[in-house]
């Protein structure tokens, strides 16, 4: 299984680079979000995955014994999906906005800095 | 000591408090700092005299070996009484020569600061501190130099002196450190006991050409000298005090100051006398073909600083002799001649040679002053020059191989250079006034009386040489360890050919004068030589490195995102592959990993499907519906791998981000395909090795062992220290907390920015395109 994770992490990155590398603003926010993924699936892999047994301490217990998924990769990925909606969410509004504004969502056509674009 | 040395920023602190007064009631209080600090250093006349050496050490940055120790040496001592005399010189003839200039006080702030930049680096005994002081001359020479600022011709030429003795400072600054570090001690006296070290080492070539590298731009040696005729943009008060007393000399300064610790070496003593030599007599022959008063002794200082390093670079002790006689008889006599010049441009208008004429009449005293430096530059008896004159010669016969070329090439130097004493110090002072100056005022004392000082010194210096024979000259020998006692400085050799050769000088000198007359055509005649001129080079130079960044700009910053992206993978993708292929094992151990169920391949297939349609989705809104499928596919493998917290936080966000999609979505553009088929190919190609890379990255980090270190301080501690259940929750909101409330300001500050994009106002021009 971890073998297969790791294929699909290289091609989350490689899906989210490829349409990062897009002309049209609307595919590199998507790009962005696949990339995030990548990198979320990446850290959850390399922290080894545990199948059935969460980082949540027992009824009577004091402390997580035997096996356990290792929370630390758990806490990081958690704040950086967090972030990365700040992100995205921002990024969607700011593409809307700047749409209205200079009628296009072409990266190449909004190289200007003049009003006239 | 330090007071003294800090003296002149303290000064220029204060007049900008006092700046108003200076300019109008206060004129000569400026004056009062040099001429304290000259009294203050003229009371170890008699200790210097004999023998003894003045330190004061503070300590700075210990650490790493930067102290502020000064040392009062006879070198030292010399450079001191020039800097704060002249100074002082100058200080009184500016009051007079920019009487009304509105930035008067600017100017003594930047004169004053240079006074104390200069000062502490005559001083330094740490060559940290050296190089500081330094490049502090070089940015209150580069003010100065600028002074006049609304003149293009001056900030340019401000530009190009800071340019090259900037590149000096930095070359300073390299050799300092390997100096520093092969001879264990920045402190200049004590790298003089590691001689035999220095010069062992393998590093001693890179020491001495950064050395001469930071001596060379200084002091304007050849091809480094065309800043030093530029700089003669700035006030003529700034020329006498900076580029011909002062400052330019601190380059010989330093090869002075270190020939103790880096001379005596076959590199070192043959690279001084080529330099020297070359820039001595190239300088000297450049003063024919010069018209304006400043630009011809601009080119016999460059001249005369070419002797004192090729002087330098002799290294005998006759010749070191030589080099401290001349620093003290060219100060003087230049010094004295470039305010001369001021006097005559400030009274009639003009410095073009050609047409100055008859002015003693007019301004007697300046007159005076000129001719006495025209006879000390000249080396006729009875000037100091002379004695300096005999000195060199004395030094180049001296020699044990190539006497005749060397002396020749001094010969033949300074016989240029005393034709240009008699044509700044002579000429326009004799023959018939033109009607044009007639009308000319005479002068007010300040503007004659402080180089009239200056050359009578010369000549007072050159009938009783015993007056700086013990006091002034046998220190600086005995301070770059020379054994000094059986110096005596004579006006009367008896007839040698030494005086054979003092004779031919002068005669040369004056042979030329009454044969050469500067002309436009000689000066146009040089002008067309300048393409092949060092500076003209350096500027084609700069101007192909503009070129060339500008391309490279273009290339590398041309605003296409993409471009960006892919320049940055494609340099990681060939760093990670060119390690990866080094040390890969390539061995999986499939027996570590854990078993495939059917519904996890479900999952995977179902995200290598969504992957697929979003990167391929005609429309966009089916590339968003996949790209949330992504998503909840990889909220399943959370649920899967014992990450309920991640799978819930994953399933909230990603319908959220969908749902805003959405939400925009209608108002966009058509989704098109922008790039054309290759382009697609080719990022396809960069997007696939860089993902491949990471696959094989994963596969390789899980090969090695896992430490669990921290993981296992929060199992085991999560409910005992913070009374929580579920770890990942109590790493987030208690271990970590801060963090947490950092992130949650971050989403504020996103929710705010979101905010503002909706409800923002349209303004003028942008409603109109609504």
């Amino acid at each position: 299984m971890e073998f297969l994770l790791a294929i699909i992490t290289g091609l989350l990155y490689a899906a989210g680079l490829y349409m990062m590398m897009r002309r049209s603003l609307v595919k590199l926010i998507l790009g962005l979000i696949i990339i995030g993924n990548g990198a979320n699936l990446l850290i959850f892999l390399l922290g080894r995955i545990t199948k059935g047994s969460p980082p949540i301490i027992g009824e009577h217990e004091k402390l997580l014994s035997d096996i356990y998924a290792d929370p630390v990769p758990q806490a990081l990925i958690l704040t950086a999906i967090v972030i990365s909606f700040g992100l995205q969410s921002f990024a969607i509004i700011l593409v809307k906005r700047a749409y209205k504004v200079v009628k296009t969502d072409d990266l190449d056509k909004m190289k200007a800095t003049d009003e006239e674009v | 000591m330090l007071i003294a040395i800090l003296a002149g920023i303290l000064f220029s602190i204060l007049l900008l408090f006092i700046g108003k007064w200076v300019k109008t009631k206060l004129q000569l209080l400026p004056a009062l700092l040099p001429l304290g600090l000259f009294i203050y250093f003229a009371q170890f006349f008699p200790a210097i005299a004999a023998g003894e050496v003045i330190e004061q050490h503070y300590n700075w940055v210990s650490s790493f070996g930067v102290n502020l120790s000064f040392r009062l040496d006879g070198l030292a001592f010399l450079f001191t009484l020039l800097i704060t005399g002249i100074g002082f010189l100058v200080f009184l003839y500016t009051s007079a020569y920019l009487k009304n200039n509105d930035y008067l006080d600017r100017f003594y702030g930047y004169l004053s600061i240079f006074m104390a930049a200069m000062l502490g680096l005559v001083l330094s005994d740490n060559i940290m501190s050296l190089f500081l002081f330094w490049e502090l001359t070089s940015i209150s020479s580069f003010f100065l130099i600028g002074f006049n600022n609304k003149s293009e011709a001056s900030r340019k030429s401000a530009l190009w002196a800071l340019g090259i003795t900037g590149i000096g400072g930095l070359l300073l600054l390299a050799g300092a450190v390997i100096l520093g570090i092969v001879a264990d001690t920045y402190t200049i006296s004590e790298m003089v006991n590691q001689k035999a070290l220095i010069a062992s080492s393998p590093l001693y070539i890179l020491i001495a050409i950064f050395i001469f590298g930071a001596a060379f731009t200084k002091s304007a040696q050849f091809p480094f000298h065309f800043w030093l005729p530029g700089a003669m943009k700035a006030p003529t008060p700034v020329s006498t005090y900076l580029h011909s007393a002062t400052m330019v000399k601190a380059g010989v300064y330093l090869l002075f100051r270190l020939t103790p610790v880096l001379g005596d070496n076959t590199f070192w003593n043959t690279t001084l006398m080529l330099f020297g030599g070359i820039t001595m007599l190239y300088a000297a022959i450049h003063t024919i073909f010069r018209k304006d008063l400043k630009g011809i002794l601009a080119y016999s200082t460059i001249s005369a600083l070419g002797i004192l390093v090729f002087l330098i670079g002799l290294g005998t002790k006759e010749a070191l002799l030589a080099a401290a006689v001349f620093i003290l008889v060219h100060a003087l006599y230049k010094a004295t001649l470039f305010l001369v010049t001021g006097t005559i441009d400030l009274s009639t208008g003009t410095r073009d040679v050609s047409v100055l004429a008859g002015l003693k009449k007019i301004m007697l005293p300046v007159a005076i002053a000129g001719f006495l430096a025209a006879l000390s530059n000249a080396g006729i008896p009875s000037s100091i020059g002379f004695i300096g004159k005999d000195l060199i010669y004395e030094g180049t016969l001296q020699l044990p191989n190539n006497v005749v070329l060397l002396t020749s090439l001094a010969v033949i130097t300074n016989i240029f250079i005393s034709y240009a004493g008699y044509l700044v110090g002579v000429k326009p002072f004799l023959g018939k006034l033109p009607e044009r100056f007639e009308m000319t005022k005479t002068p007010e004392i300040r503007l004659w009386l402080p180089p009239v000082i200056l050359a009578s010194l010369g000549i007072v210096f050159g009938f009783v040489p015993s007056l700086i024979q013990d006091s002034l000259i046998k220190p600086i020998l005995s301070s770059v360890a020379i054994d000094a006692s059986d110096i005596h400085l004579k006006i009367w050799h008896g007839f040698t050919p030494v005086l054979a050769l003092s004779v031919t000088t002068i005669v040369g000198g004056l042979l030329l004068y009454f044969l050469l007359k500067p002309t436009d055509k000689l000066v146009s005649f040089s002008n067309k030589l300048e393409v092949v001129s060092p500076k003209s080079i350096i500027e084609k130079l700069i101007s192909l490195f503009e070129t060339f960044s500008g391309w490279w700009t273009r290339v590398f910053q041309n605003g296409y995102l993409r471009n960006y992206v892919s320049v940055i993978i494609f340099v990681a993708v060939i760093l990670m592959a060119y390690r990866l292929l080094q040390d890969t094992s390539y061995v999986i151990d499939y027996s570590s990993f854990s078993k495939l169920t059917v519904y996890e391949v479900v999952v995977l297939v179902i995200m290598v499907g969504a992957i697929f349609f979003t990167i391929f989705a005609k429309s966009r809104l089916a590339a968003v519906a996949a790209s949330g499928v992504i998503g909840y596919a990889i909220c399943l493998l959370f649920v899967f791998y014992s990450a309920p917290d991640l799978a819930m936080t994953q399933f909230a966000i990603d319908t959220l981000t969908v749902i805003l999609f959405v939400l925009v979505l209608y108002r966009l553009p058509k989704y098109l395909v922008l790039s054309d088929y290759k382009q697609r190919i080719r990022d396809g190609i960069l997007a696939c090795s860089f993902g491949g890379l990471i696959s094989v990255l994963a596969l390789e980090v899980l090969a090695q062992p896992v430490n669990e270190e921290i993981s296992k301080f929060y199992a085991e501690n999560a409910y005992i220290l913070a009374h929580g259940k579920n770890v990942v929750n109590v790493i987030l909101v208690d271990f970590r907390g801060t963090d947490t409330m950092v992130e949650i300001s971050v989403l504020a500050i996103a929710a705010i920015g979101v905010f503002a994009l909706l409800k923002l106002r349209l303004r003028g021009h942008e409603r109109e395109q609504k």
